[in-house]
């Protein structure tokens, strides 16, 4: 850790105004929540590689080219992206201490995570209807181990979000609560950039022809 | 600490950072649809993208940067990358390798 530099929050970027010992504590804080993020990077890493080392293995049932939809994927992909940008900006309210703005945009968040998560389970139950289920091949179940496990991650992010509106509802606006809240918009930036693996990896090599 | 110059300046960096992620995607989306170019190109492409658009996040939304401030976040995340670069290409690499011996 580099030494005293004025009241500046490092981990998050934001400006939270408190006295220097209370700033260091929360940045220790957000700081062990990052070690935590990237070990869930490894995790991601090693489903990634798996998926990379089964796409040969589909044993006559349906191929990445007849199971993805690219329309859909670029939705959720479109969904996803303004969700991070609206947690910036919940983020920003939450520095200047606008209350409101601060509920509005997690609401929005919420709202966008919700329909991503909604789009993904469409997509598994169109894939189920095509016969395109885990226990196919090799492929398909690490297919649905990597993006059902960010869908997981979503869905945790989304419950998070709610537990956040009780919090500020209850207890108000006190430091751990502001530090539960930076620690939320670094996970839900992080399973937006985990998103573009997905997308990047998994989805359109998947149907490059 | 908070003027509205700053404040202005915070808003436009995620803007921004939407804005260079909404086209990296749109562009890769775009050369897979279209078929722009042949398959082996448009894979190391989209790559390519992928791999922008990650920094542009770690940037406009995560916040790291190569200012002093922000160096602890850095190294770790250099490390993992390391880890993870370590640990991915070399299951791809031996179960790769496995699987055209069991041939």
């Amino acid at each position: 850790m580099d030494g005293v530099e004025g009241p500046q929050l490092r981990h998050a970027g934001l400006n939270l105004s408190h006295d220097p010992e209370a700033l260091e504590q929360i940045e220790s804080d957000v700081f062990g929540f990052w070690i935590f993020l990237m070990s869930d990077a490894v995790l991601f890493a090693l489903l990634f590689a798996i998926h990379g080392t089964m796409l040969g293995a589909t044993v006559g049932a349906p191929g990445p080219a007849e199971t993805f939809k690219i329309g859909s994927a670029f939705i959720e992909t479109l969904l996803l992206l303004t969700s991070s940008l609206t947690f910036g900006l919940a983020s920003l309210a939450l520095k200047r201490h606008q209350p409101w703005r601060l509920v509005l945009w997690l609401v929005v968040t919420l709202a966008l995570g919700l329909g991503f998560l909604g789009m993904e389970a469409h997509d598994f139950a169109t894939m189920a209807g095509d016969h395109a289920t885990p226990d196919r091949s090799g492929f398909l179940s690490a297919f649905f181990v990597l993006v059902g496990m960010h869908g997981l991650h979503v869905t945790v992010g989304s419950l998070w979000i709610v537990v956040m509106f009780v919090q500020l509802a209850t207890i108000g606006r006190d430091r751990q609560v502001e530090v539960n809240l930076i620690r939320l918009s670094l996970f839900w930036h992080f399973l937006d950039v985990i998103w573009i693996a997905i997308f990047s990896i998994v989805y359109l090599q998947g149907l490059i022809r | 600490m908070t003027s509205p110059r700053l404040e202005r300046r915070e808003t436009i960096s995620y803007l921004v950072g939407y804005g260079l992620a909404l086209l990296l995607t749109l562009g890769a989306f775009a050369l897979v649809y279209f078929r722009l170019l042949d398959g082996r190109a448009t894979f190391h492409i989209v790559l390519g993208l992928g791999l922008v658009q990650m920094l542009v996040h770690f940037r406009c939304f995560l916040h790291i940067d190569l200012k002093r401030s922000a160096r602890a976040d850095l190294t770790l995340l250099l490390f993992s990358s390391l880890i993870i670069g370590l640990m991915v290409l070399g299951t791809i690499v031996i179960l790769s390798d496995l699987r055209e011996r069991m041939m």
